[in-house]
């Protein structure tokens, strides 16, 4: 057992303290110790991009992480994306409006990556969609109406 | 997949990183973006007792134009790199691949030093620096020593890092309108090179190397001296795996990377415009 250090992170708006061991990982505090289970754990190799979220706004995956890493920072994850309970953000709503998902387990990562592709990028063509979500895999949609979803994102964004 | 246990420490300073190091010698290990290091510490492959945490010394993050060459900080990010507009400007073959290296999650936080430190010959910007003939300035306990790219990767996952030491700047010339290339043959759009070839045409010579063709990233020193003969891309790209010794894995052959290395080189060579002058060629 080596000496558990102390966070302060910012998750979805709310300070959270606590005392973690060195070697949690972000996407395991975020699931097991706040208790915020949207973030999934899909690969655990970097590869899915199922547990992506945003730290200091920047899409990463927390399974590549270190709690630690993340002491004194603000993290976004799913959750915290929609302005309200009854309300959802406009990339949420794009996906729901285009059919963006079939069994939904990538749908947090998903929309995370591209949430932080669109602050980036704001009018990608659909070629950038496609480059700019490489990071994440779906084994359902074959990516279609995915890509179509955040360009319906994009076009309600300027509009 | 959990890390074994270490200990963790984020000094504030350059100097408490280095001290750091001299304390704890072998057992500890700097830790930037960690998307080499975490996955191998995840596997177990790694087993660090101390983690040096540097990601937050954000004086080692610039990208700077000195001279004939451009000066990156060791922890700028591969995001950073792609969007610098002096490297955009100055050394486009830079600029490209830190934009080609995993996906845009872990170019948010993957740095230049801890890839060029890693030393993977998979990788993408350790073969880019080399092709430039770009350097490395690595900082220890008795100052700063200059380590060419030529000079630096040893082995695998080997470099001329000692345990002591941080990666705290790479150099790279201006390469100017000159012509480059990076040829990344992959399966999948995020996947590892299975080979590659970075080519650039400096006003002397032609500087090309290759990616996953041995154990450490390696210059294709007998092309280069090749096209400085004057043969064309083709003559010049049947030499691209002498001396080369790639592995088998479940992406390829040895001899299909062989086959690769050829067809990409000449693919690069074209496309950075080298055209040949020798009779015959």
């Amino acid at each position: 057992m080596t000496e558990p250090v102390q966070v302060t992170i910012d998750v979805n708006g709310t300070r959270h303290q606590h005392e973690v061991e060195p070697r949690l990982l972000l996407v395991h505090y975020l699931r097991d110790t706040v208790g915020l289970t949207g973030t999934n754990v899909g690969c655990d190799t970097s590869s899915c991009g199922a547990c992506t979220v945003h730290l200091e706004g920047e899409s990463v995956k927390s399974c590549t992480v270190l709690a630690v890493m993340a002491d004194g920072c603000e993290v976004t994850t799913i959750e915290g994306l929609a302005p309200s309970v009854d309300e959802m953000h406009p990339m949420q709503q794009a996906f729901q409006q285009e059919h963006g998902l079939q069994c939904g387990f990538c749908t947090p990562g998903m929309v995370m990556a591209a949430t932080s592709l669109l602050r980036e990028n704001p009018t990608p063509t659909e070629a950038e969609v496609r480059e700019g979500l490489e990071g994440n895999l779906c084994r359902c949609t074959g990516y279609h109406n995915i890509v179509a979803a955040v360009l319906a994102a994009a076009r309600a964004g300027e509009a | 997949m959990i890390p074994a246990p270490f200990e963790y420490a984020r000094p504030t300073s350059l100097d408490g990183a280095l001290t750091l190091l001299a304390e704890h010698g072998d057992d500890a290990k700097l830790i930037a973006g960690g998307h080499s290091l975490l996955p191998l510490m995840k596997l177990r492959l790694a087993t660090p007792g101390v983690l040096v945490d540097i990601s937050r010394l954000d004086d080692l993050s610039y990208v700077r134009e000195r001279g004939d060459e451009v000066h990156i900080g060791g922890l700028t990010r591969h995001h950073d790199v792609e969007h610098s507009p002096v490297l955009r400007e100055h050394c486009g073959l830079l600029a490209h691949v830190a934009g080609v290296v995993g996906d845009p999650q872990v170019r948010h936080r993957g740095t230049l030093g801890g890839s060029l430190a890693h030393g993977d010959p998979a990788s993408d910007l350790p073969a880019a620096v080399l092709a430039l003939g770009g350097s490395m300035v690595l900082r220890g306990p008795e100052g700063d020593r200059v380590v060419d790219a030529g000079d630096f990767f040893a082995g695998f996952l080997e470099t001329a890092l000692r345990p002591d030491e941080v990666l705290v700047e790479v150099r790279v010339p201006k390469t100017g309108s000159a012509g480059w290339s990076y040829q990344k043959f992959v399966k999948r759009a995020q996947d590892w090179a299975i080979v590659g070839v970075a080519a650039v045409r400096g006003p002397e010579a032609t500087g090309v190397a290759l990616v996953n063709m041995g154990s450490t990233p390696v210059r294709a020193s007998t092309v280069e001296a090749a096209i400085a003969s004057g043969a064309g891309p083709t003559e010049a790209a049947s030499h691209a795996d002498d001396g080369t010794d790639p592995g088998a894995d479940i992406n390829a052959s040895a001899d299909y990377r062989r086959h690769l290395a050829r067809v990409l080189t000449r693919r690069a060579l074209e496309e950075v415009g080298v055209s040949g002058t020798a009779p015959g060629h």
